[in-house]
């Protein structure tokens, strides 16, 4: 079964057509990840998905519901959570409270429980203990009450994982979450990975780490200049002679 | 799991140098009490800023957003109270009801559609409705009196009690601005709150969350309104008087002034600031003609030795501690 399904997705900026004509299904269980050049449109097209930016033409399905065109809060509602290529988090709270944001869309409440406080310091603890055990999935408990601002990088990549998780997604979208890690850090961020898909999240990534896709990917896609040209498992991929000429062009331009 | 009020107290032992400060604060409202005289008046006004400044806080210090039109709300609050009071002889408590609900609506149609303005242009546009409500404050003087300004305006009270000394206006006064103050730290450490601190952090995270930010934009303002209001009404009532100047583009200067001085985001900061720059003028006023530029020079130093304001200052060492533990 599939989750998320793009029927010919296209979006132009004037004219330059950043994403052209895509259809592509992402099954419900699973890492998906879409990998492809510089400039492929990768990030244009999780702009398209999370509902930032409205496709120019083609139709975005998510759960059996047309979501194409929807604004990002509803597509959120919905259970689409994304995360950003740099790190978005709100560095004026502390890593505590960022993931109690997460879970915005779970909780109840606006001024007259913030002005009662005998009524909602329950589902306040629950906020708390669930935010908690986030935070303990990726190790930052004891960086609780920090301001997220001072977090080094790494951990502000984990931290903005957490806080996409305690909105509980039914699809995970992340964009390019091992970009800046060391080796150390992208080991461990493929063992959370892999630990989220095993709870049933569907996990759509974009990746320029090509060992981090081969290593956990069930299904890659591959996108150059706007097109999907390949989709498959991570080692048919790897030996599609349309992506090695993609990649090998590439390299041999940025050499140039 | 604590409550918020317990994590209050927990922060405030954790910050010995914040709870320093509020017994200092403390200490001087009640000698101000025993001793009397002119300050009692200083103080009241302080309180009634502490309470405007607020407010402003919640718009602009958590949720991220500017305004300069704030003033408006706090004058249309203010001349409803003086109004229906002095010339059609109502009692203060509903004419003062009257006096934030009119405020609250014309923030709800003002902000609807200036919210979806950004940076600059929600600046300007709130500025040109304070400039609008100045205008028509001294213009429509059937009503107004213009520039004369309309005095005879009761006391405080309610029913047949009024607050009539100035010892206690000024109690009075000061637990409704720390009401305020309560008020603002329970929607800090709420949902709500959280919401809006996350939409000043970074507004495309916080749809990513789901979070309606134009909706959450306009509570905040509706909020931060209500105090603007407030503080409008109370302060023709504890004044007795109230013309156009009381809430013209000085009121917006020394509010900004209270807010950055104080620690701009921080739930303390704009009570503090707003005591601070209400009694700075008071504490300099021996050196006479140097008296502007000594004012001048205690912002400017402040400013820079304590950027995010006074407030900030205990919680940059106990971040910078917190960070030495972790």
């Amino acid at each position: 079964m599939n989750i998320l399904q793009l029927e010919n997705v296209s979006r132009r900026f004037g004219g330059l057509v950043a994403v052209d004509a895509v259809s592509l299904d992402v099954p419900a269980n699973g890492i998906t990840a879409i990998i492809g050049p510089n400039g492929a449109g990768k990030t244009t097209l999780f702009n398209v998905i999370s509902g930032f930016l409205t496709p120019s033409a083609g139709r975005v399905i998510f759960c059996g519901r047309d979501i194409t065109g929807l604004p990002p809060e509803t597509v959120a509602q919905g259970g689409l959570v994304r995360t950003f290529q740099l790190v978005h988090l709100f560095e004026n709270l502390t890593v505590l409270e960022n993931v109690k944001v997460g879970q915005h869309l779970h909780t109840q409440g606006g001024l007259l429980s913030a002005l009662m406080r005998f009524r909602s310091a329950h589902t306040e603890a629950d906020v708390e203990k669930a935010s908690l055990a986030l935070l303990e999935q990726v190790g930052l408990v004891p960086q609780r009450d920090l301001p997220a601002g001072v977090l080094p990088y790494g951990r502000k990549r984990l931290l903005e994982i957490a806080r996409a998780l305690a909105a509980e997604p039914k699809l995970l979208l992340l964009d390019e979450p091992a970009a800046g890690l060391n080796r150390n850090e992208t080991a461990y961020l493929a063992s959370l990975l892999r630990a989220i898909a095993e709870t049933g999240i569907a996990v759509l990534l974009i990746e320029h780490d090509m060992s981090l896709v081969m290593n956990i990917a069930d299904g890659v896609a591959v996108l150059d200049f706007g097109k999907l040209i390949a989709r498959g498992t991570p080692r048919e991929v790897q030996q599609n002679a349309q992506v090695i000429a993609a990649y090998l062009e590439t390299t041999a331009s940025s050499h140039a | 799991m604590m409550s918020s009020r317990a994590s209050i107290w927990a922060k405030a032992r954790r910050q010995p140098a914040l709870l320093a400060l509020w017994i200092l604060a403390a200490v001087f409202i009640a000698y101000v009490f025993v001793t009397g005289g002119y300050l009692t008046t200083v103080l009241q006004f302080a309180a009634i800023y502490a309470i405007f400044v607020t407010g402003l806080n919640i718009f602009m210090g958590y949720a991220g957003q500017v305004s300069f039109g704030h003033n408006a709300f706090a004058a249309i609050s203010g001349y409803t109270s003086a109004v229906l009071t002095a010339n059609y002889g109502w009692a203060t408590l509903p004419a003062g009801a009257v006096g934030l609900a009119s405020a609250l609506a014309c923030a709800l149609v003002v902000g609807y559609p200036t919210l979806r303005l950004r940076g600059h242009y929600l600046a300007m546009a709130t500025l040109a409705i304070g400039l609008i409500v100045y205008e028509v404050t001294v213009q429509w003087g059937s009503v107004t009196q213009g520039y004369m300004g309309i005095s005879g305006i009761p006391p405080l009270g309610v029913g047949r009690w009024s607050v009539t000394s100035d010892r206690a206006v000024l109690a009075c006064l000061i637990v409704l601005a720390a009401l305020a103050v309560l008020a603002a730290a329970g929607i800090r450490h709420s949902r709500l709150g959280r919401a809006l601190v996350a939409i000043a952090g970074s507004e495309e995270a916080a749809r990513a969350l789901g979070i309606e930010v134009a909706r959450y934009k306009l509570i905040a303002f509706l909020i931060s309104a209500f105090y603007a209001a407030l503080a409008g009404s109370l302060f023709v009532h504890a004044v007795g008087f109230v013309s156009p100047e009381v809430y013209g583009l000085h009121m917006v200067v020394l509010a900004f002034t209270m807010l950055y001085v104080g620690g701009i985001g921080t739930v303390a900061g704009a009570a503090l600031g707003a005591l601070v720059v209400a009694l700075l003028p008071e504490t300099i006023r021996t050196l006479s003609d140097y008296q502007d530029l000594a004012y001048g020079a205690a912002l400017i130093l402040i400013l820079i030795y304590a950027p995010g304001g006074l407030a900030s200052v205990p919680r940059f060492w106990s971040s910078r501690h917190g960070q030495e533990r972790a």
